[in-house]
């Protein structure tokens, strides 16, 4: 049955080519528009790290004077070196990382390279096992190296293919702001999206191309990017950060367990009692711990501009619908007499129904393909912008299965009224005003 | 042309009545919006920024080697003296930043040392007494920096200039009664006299957080002295930007090697860094522009076609009409009267829409309210819109010859 009914679609859809071709037309635009921005909405408020980011939370704390103070305001959304210190030696979370960006000029040794600034992170040991960083070769350095302040170093595969061609460069010396440092270990491709362990420094930047231990940056006062928060009489050197009442660090945990989440909020609650015991906290106990994506929901990663054309694109796609509805509706009541006939013939209103609902979803199925085709286009423009998210809009196999699931859906359902009125004809009547 | 047999017959198209003004409707929501979104883009976009932008460019120099702030100092004056001298300089200022640089160093100024509240957010931007004559700022009161008040800073050691140059904006701001020049203020923490007030100077974001404070910029007279580097911001003379950007980084290289000038956006145009402050703005402009046209296309291809389907549907009854003495005009009226008649309901439906629409981006994008004109604008565009669809249809309904009525089928 359904093989002869896909056959009376075609030779309706055939008869008319304009009209079918504008129901196509309209179906594919509305598709291809909304599937190209809810392909890069879907992108960019992705998982950075699938199956670690439950386990992964930001704790903040407020340090600040009474100055400006306001019951239940959100506390800064970083920390202050003597509080990231404490947090981080205390361990009382599965892992803990204290880190901040910053920018370091690689000198190479290799006579044909000029020195270059690459991105940097300065960080503490848990870094790599916390996010767990995929190694190409070597490993992440230890607490002890983080304690000693050693001249380590952890580069991305990108830096050493450009430096070392790509060969297994651990142990060798790499040299920064006139100092030595010594390669343990090579990423391999690593990008989470968005960057979330630090979103000062562009919701979708790359990773850093270096990474180095955070006390090694500051003995040797290699420079910091980032934001820095300061209030009282702030505005420390930046040789002093470590006693500025700034926050300028970001500190992750993991707590592997909704028992530990807990405890740890009541150790940060209690670290602040002690802190404003001691004097140096001012203001009532505000803490806070946010998961990652909570986090990243707080600092709102995605970009307004991006919610609102996936809007504005399903507003089309509505109008696209609208218009085709109108369209079968005509169509449909056009070929009274035909589907009179097929009545009289036999055919149950049921089968009739069944007979237009199979053409609307031909005219569904052409229009996703062309739709397709359109996001494909559409992506590829969105890839030539500037933008520092561009290179990440890719269509996956969800977002396809969801644009045929869509186009298809939506054109039967826009085809149901039209069919039904189509039904409700009285084959008599029609007979007899032929 | 009487309304009441146009209404009797739309009774019979119930559906299609519905779908039409219904379409009308959403397309007079969206349209609006979008056309209102496109220009509140442009307006942000085509935002003096109080400086002369055809001849100036910037060059984000990057120092390689451990430098100590006397040190860095040092070397930036050598780069400076070194850009003056070349012929197709004008003059040239280093700075911490730059308008529509995307971020850098806001601050909150304050009237009394023991206020709790700022009274005004602020850009901050380091110059030495050549940064207003570089920028091409105008000076509308006060004096410029003197060459002894400017001194080197390593970022961050407590600012505490003796004087500060303000915006007139920021000065308005402060001081309402609009007599700012000579008095004090409390940047970062520590007091400052206003000698110069400039007409204008915008900030360094374009982004909505930075909107309260977009022109209230403070100029210290300080030289960013880091290891890091500077910005060095170069005028050309005129018509000589090309040359003075390919000298510059030669000459700079020439006194010391030890530098990074990156290739990505170690030189900048100002032209370039308009474009790249803005490419956002100008992206979301484009492709709204290109939603109202591709959806008003779909709208009137959509009343081309039930309209078409109307027409073949009543060739019979228009021949009767025509037969007892209806004229070509009075056919071709009666679709556009039909034709308006729905456009009216589904404008109407579509203001309500519009506005709801525009409550809502008020609320979930912190947009601002809709002006009517836009719904007004939009309102005749798709009347108009439907009239030009329906004028095929209807002149092909009124070509229709009275003999149909005859015939059978």
């Amino acid at each position: 049955m359904f093989g002869y009914y896909l056959d009376l679609a075609l030779r309706s859809l055939k008869r008319n080519k304009m009209l079918t071709a504008l129901m196509v037309l309209a179906i594919a635009l509305g598709i291809g528009a909304s599937m190209t921005t809810l392909t890069v909405l879907h992108v960019l408020s992705g998982d950075p790290l699938p199956g670690a980011s439950a386990t992964l939370f930001y704790p903040q704390l407020d340090p600040q004077d009474m100055d400006g103070y306001e019951p239940d305001r959100e506390p800064p959304r970083q920390v202050t070196w003597i509080d990231g210190m404490n947090l981080l030696h205390a361990r009382r979370a599965d892992h803990q990382a204290l880190m901040t960006g910053g920018a370091v000029p690689v000198q190479p040794a290799q006579s044909g390279l000029d020195p270059f600034y690459s991105d940097a992170r300065y960080t503490s040991s848990d870094f790599f096992p916390m996010f767990q960083t995929p190694f190409l070769y070597g490993h992440g350095w230890s607490a002890a190296d983080d304690e000693g302040k050693a001249r380590v170093v952890v580069i991305s595969r990108s830096l050493n293919d450009k430096l070392f061609g790509g060969k297994d460069s651990t142990g060798q010396t790499l040299r920064m702001k006139d100092t030595a440092f010594s390669i343990v270990g090579v990423l391999d491709e690593w990008r989470p999206n968005p960057h979330f362990y630090d979103v000062n420094m562009g919701n979708y930047a790359s990773s850093e191309d270096v990474f180095l231990p955070l006390a090694t940056a500051r003995q040797l006062q290699l420079d910091r990017n980032g934001s820095m928060d300061c209030w009282g009489n702030g505005g420390g050197d930046e040789s002093n950060l470590e006693n500025a009442p700034c926050v300028w660090l970001q500190f992750w945990v993991q707590l592997d367990s909704p028992a530990k989440v807990a405890d740890y909020k009541a150790f940060l609650a209690n670290y602040s009692r002690e802190q404003k015991a001691l004097g140096r906290f001012q203001r009532p106990v505000n803490v806070r711990l946010s998961g990652l994506m909570e986090w990243l929901d707080i600092n709102k990663v995605v970009p307004g501009d991006v919610r609102l054309q996936a809007w504005l694109a399903l507003g089309f796609l509505l109008v696209c619908l609208v218009n085709t509805v109108g369209l079968m509706l005509a169509k449909f009541l056009r070929r009274a007499g035909e589907l009179g006939v097929r009545r009289a013939l036999g055919a149950s209103r049921r089968e009739v129904f069944a007979q237009l609902l199979v053409e609307s979803g031909v005219v569904g199925l052409a229009g996703g393909v062309c739709g397709l085709l359109l996001a494909f286009g559409g992506l590829w423009l969105v890839r030539r912008q500037p933008s520092d998210y561009a290179a990440l809009a890719h269509l996956d196999m969800t977002m396809l299965l969801a644009t045929f699931l869509l186009a298809v859906g939506s054109t039967l359902l826009a085809g149901l009224l039209p069919a039904w009125r189509a039904c409700q004809i009285t084959p008599a009547l029609q007979l007899k005003s032929q | 042309m009487q309304i009441k047999p146009i209404l009797s017959a739309l009774r019979q198209h119930k559906a299609g009545t519905l779908l039409i003004a219904m379409q009308i409707a959403l397309t007079l929501a969206i349209v609006c919006n979008a056309l209102f979104i496109i220009q509140q883009r442009l307006a942000h976009l085509s935002e003096p920024t109080g400086i002369d932008e055809p001849d100036i460019f910037v060059v984000q120099n990057e120092w390689v080697g451990k430098l100590s702030t006397s040190q860095a100092d040092a070397r930036m004056q050598e780069d400076l003296r070194a850009i003056r001298q070349l012929a197709s300089v004008q003059d040239v200022t280093p700075s911490n930043s730059y308008p529509l640089r995307g971020s850098g160093w806001d601050d909150g100024i304050r009237l009394k040392p023991d206020q709790l509240q700022d009274t005004s957010g602020s850009t901050v931007y380091f110059g030495d007494e050549h940064f207003i004559d570089t920028l091409g700022v105008k000076l509308v009161a006060g004096r410029n920096f003197r060459p002894e008040e400017v001194a080197p800073m390593d970022m961050r050691y407590s600012l505490s200039p003796p004087v500060v140059i303000v915006t007139r904006a920021l000065a308005d701001k402060l001081f309402p009664a609009g007599d700012a020049l000579g008095k004090t203020i409390y940047l970062a923490g520590s007091p400052t006299a206003i000698v110069g007030i400039i007409d204008q100077l915008q900030a360094q974001s374009v982004e909505r957080w930075a909107a309260a404070f977009a022109h209230r910029s403070v100029i210290v007279p300080r030289r960013l002295a880091v290891s890091l580097g500077a910005y060095y911001i170069v005028r050309a003379r005129p018509g000589q930007l090309d040359a003075a950007m390919r000298e510059t980084p030669r000459a700079l290289f020439a006194i010391n090697p030890r530098r990074v000038i990156s290739d990505k956006d170690g030189l900048l145009s100002f032209a370039q860094v308009r474009d790249r402050a803005y490419e956002r703005d100008r992206g979301m402009a484009i492709l709204m522009g290109l939603i109202c046209v591709v959806l008003l296309a779909i709208t009137a291809a959509g009343i081309v076609g039930l309209t078409s389907f109307w027409v073949g549907q009543r060739r019979k009854q228009i021949g009767v009409r025509r037969a007892l003495g209806a004229t070509r005009r009075d056919i071709l009226g009666y679709f556009l009267t039909e034709n308006l008649l729905i456009s009216c309901g589904g404008a109407l439906l579509g203001v309500l829409l519009a506005v709801a629409v525009n409550l809502w981006l008020v609320v979930r994008f912190e947009m601002n309210r809709l002006s009517l004109a836009y719904v007004l604008a939009g309102v005749v565009l798709l009347l108009l819109l439907g009239q030009g669809a329906v004028l095929a249809p209807a002149l092909r309904a009124s070509r229709v010859p009275p003999v149909e009525a005859t015939r059978s089928v």
